[in-house]
């Protein structure tokens, strides 16, 4: 890649401390997102995804921190910052949108207050054209009637206005880059094709990148360029989203497609893969999918599977690795 | 094949008014909301009808009145020809309550957190005053636990395994008649597998019939041999499975479809649809759909479809029965 990336993860580590034990919900995850490209990461519950997006933008609540790697952001290294500086890159360098717009709003203030308090903390406009900004910004997310409708509470507000707003409120200072979180999960089906259609137009006509983390394969399919897919904390899988949900090559993305409803043909059976996600106290040794892995063999219990580079760019696995001819057995 | 569960023309109403006080200081009206309006539908034994809809759509509050939580506003809801709300003797009403048991969508919630499996599992039966020794123990290896698990508390265990722990508490009755609603939507991909393939096997070995409440289309397409879709409380469309799939009729229906993520459309450009559900309080008049539907006209606006038949189908829409679509 010639171009700085937007984003760039090396190697990220998050320890959370506890009593008895240091959990690790992030272990070593290594991906980039370029300027105008949606990456999807998708996991279960438990895979880190969601922590990942939280180191991004140093929200860790204590005592879990970033142990190891690095953050950057356009080339610039963002993980060890101090808190002041950090502020001033969340909202102006990186928006947010959460599941629950309810969360992300205050109840009691305007949601024209709120998009203008972003708009003056972090661009150098008078109050006049702050207010301006935020109706005009309520338009683009296809408020009806945004000028009016810029003094109600966010209550007023029906779920898929609000996630609207947020979006707006995400967008506001021009970020270089949008981590959503699994937007639309709270959210209908026929809303849910709004929200996606507008996050996916907004972002490619202002060349923002879009970090899309969500559990739903169907999501990731319509909106991302690339998916990474997460297991215990580790990157099992990144590539194109084609190629990744028609050919998956980690066993655990072949099993967790072929075990949602929508990729299986009407009156097939689903496929299970048995057990369910390790606790963060209880990885197993080796790679972490091992013990619901069809494909097991000896050396998984023992190694860490190669990183994602060493076998040929695309999944984490000692099996795939060896039978592209990567390592020898 | 005879229908063992009958819904006719229920209607569930719910008094949303402000408290009298502020009624009559506000000069507010009694404000009523129709959740379920005017449902017909029949499941034949042994068969999985499947409800979807968007939220407010009703189906969470047809699958209680039909296990008999809530009671109808009119209509009724016969189940092996008995209803519940109107049977005089208690000794039918006893008998048909305990062919019916349904399975709930957060398996956190619906598991007592200071009783032993066991306890949870046998408690239909012995409410019943019947005998219980090693019921516990066959139905966790009915849904894939194991026998020694009757013994753990509820927090000893996964989603995925608690909400086998609500099966098999469900199977416990020897029940005809399950309602599932969402059973699955608060758990993840691969443990959504296993409880769906558990709950299609015993539905086929036991020969239960189910009613399936899911927002999940896909998910629904899995489980179902017939399908209604819910839009405001009103049922708009009702037909077998493949039907519902290939030749959609009503255009609530077709617009689901086209919405819902599909996995093999990359960078697909959908045009999403048009405005959201309208307030249940004040519906619109005519067909519910008429302010989003592009098939919309004057007649739409004043005059309420009723269920026909097209096809294999019933749809309620006045562009189906005149042949515009």
């Amino acid at each position: 890649m010639t171009e700085t990336p937007i984003l760039s993860l090396r190697n990220l580590v998050v320890e959370i401390p506890t009593r008895r034990d240091v959990l690790r919900p992030v272990d070593r995850v290594s991906f980039q997102i370029a300027r105008g490209e949606v990456l999807g990461v998708v996991g279960e519950s438990g895979a880190g995804k969601s922590m990942t997006g939280t180191a991004v933008i140093g929200l860790i609540d204590p005592p879990g921190h970033i142990a190891g790697g690095r953050v950057e952001l356009d080339g610039q290294r963002i993980d060890n910052l101090p808190a002041e500086k950090m502020r001033r890159i969340r909202g102006k360098r990186i928006g947010m949108v959460f599941q629950d717009p309810l969360t992300s709003l205050n109840p009691l203030i305007r949601i024209g207050d709120q998009l203008t308090e972003t708009i003056l903390a972090h661009l150098d406009v008078s109050e006049a054209e702050a207010r301006r900004r935020a109706v005009a910004a309520l338009e683009e997310v296809g408020i009806p009637a945004a000028a009016r409708r810029i003094d109600s509470y966010p209550h007023e507000f029906s779920g898929g206005m609000r996630q609207r707003v947020v979006i707006a409120l995400a967008l506001a200072a021009e970020p270089d880059l949008v981590i959503a979180d699994e937007p639309t999960t709270a959210l209908d089906v026929s809303v849910q094709a709004q929200i996606i259609a507008l996050l996916k137009r907004l972002c490619r006509e202002r060349g923002t990148a879009v970090m899309l983390i969500t559990h739903d394969m169907g999501v990731i399919a319509e909106a991302a360029d690339r998916v990474a897919v997460m297991y215990a904390g580790r990157l099992a899988e990144i590539g194109p989203v084609a190629e990744v949900i028609a050919h998956p090559q980690h066993p655990y993305t072949r099993g967790l497609m072929a075990a949602t409803p929508m990729a299986t043909p009407p009156g097939e059976r689903l496929n299970q893969i048995p057990g369910a996600m390790p606790r963060l106290d209880a990885i197993p040794a080796g790679c972490a999918f091992h013990p619901r892995c069809p494909v097991a063999e000896a050396g998984c219990r023992v190694g860490d599977p190669p990183r994602v580079e060493e076998c040929g760019g695309r999944a984490a696995c000692w099996v795939v690795a060896r039978e592209a001819g990567l390592v020898r057995a | 094949m005879t229908a063992l569960v009958r819904i006719a023309g229920l209607v569930r109403r719910f008094d949303v008014s402000k408290p009298w006080l502020n009624r009559l200081i506000e000069r507010a009206p009694r404000q009523i909301l129709t959740a379920v309006a005017d449902v017909s539908l029949e499941i034949p034994e042994r068969g999985v009808y499947a409800l979807v809809g968007e939220s407010g759509s009703g189906k969470s509050t047809i699958g209680k009145i039909a296990v008999g939580l809530l009671a109808p506003s009119e209509g009724a809801v016969e189940i092996g020809g008995v209803d519940l709300h109107r049977e005089r003797d208690p000794a039918r009403r006893t008998e048909t309550r305990a062919h019916i048991q349904m399975i709930f969508q957060d398996p956190y919630a619906s598991l007592n957190p200071r009783w032993r499996v066991r306890d949870i599992i046998e408690e239909p039966v012995r409410a019943r005053g019947d005998r219980s020794e090693g019921l516990a123990e066959r139905l966790l290896e009915q849904v894939g636990l194991s026998a020694r698990d009757a013994d753990k508390f509820p927090h000893e265990f996964s989603g995925g395994q608690r909400q086998r722990i609500c099966v098999a508490r469900a199977l416990a009755s020897e029940p005809r008649f399950i309602v599932c609603d969402e059973p699955t939507s608060a758990l993840d991909v691969s443990v959504q597998a296993q409880v769906l393939n558990l709950m299609k096997d015993l539905q086929e070995r036991l020969g239960l019939t189910y009613l399936f409440i899911s927002h999940d289309l896909s998910v629904v397409r899995y489980m179902a041999d017939r399908i209604g879709v819910l839009y405001l409380g009103r049922l708009v469309e009702e037909a077998p499975r493949d039907a519902l799939f290939e030749t959609p009729r009503h255009p609530y229906t077709r617009m689901l479809l086209e919405a819902a993520p599909r996995i093999d459309a990359f960078g697909r450009e959908v045009d999403p649809p048009k405005g959201e559900i309208p307030d249940p309080i004040n519906p619109p008049t005519g067909c519910a759909y008429h302010p989003r539907c592009p098939f919309a006209d004057e007649r739409c606006k004043r005059e309420r479809p009723a269920m026909r038949d097209a096809g294999a189908s019933r749809a309620a829409c006045h562009a189906v029965e005149e042949g515009r679509l």
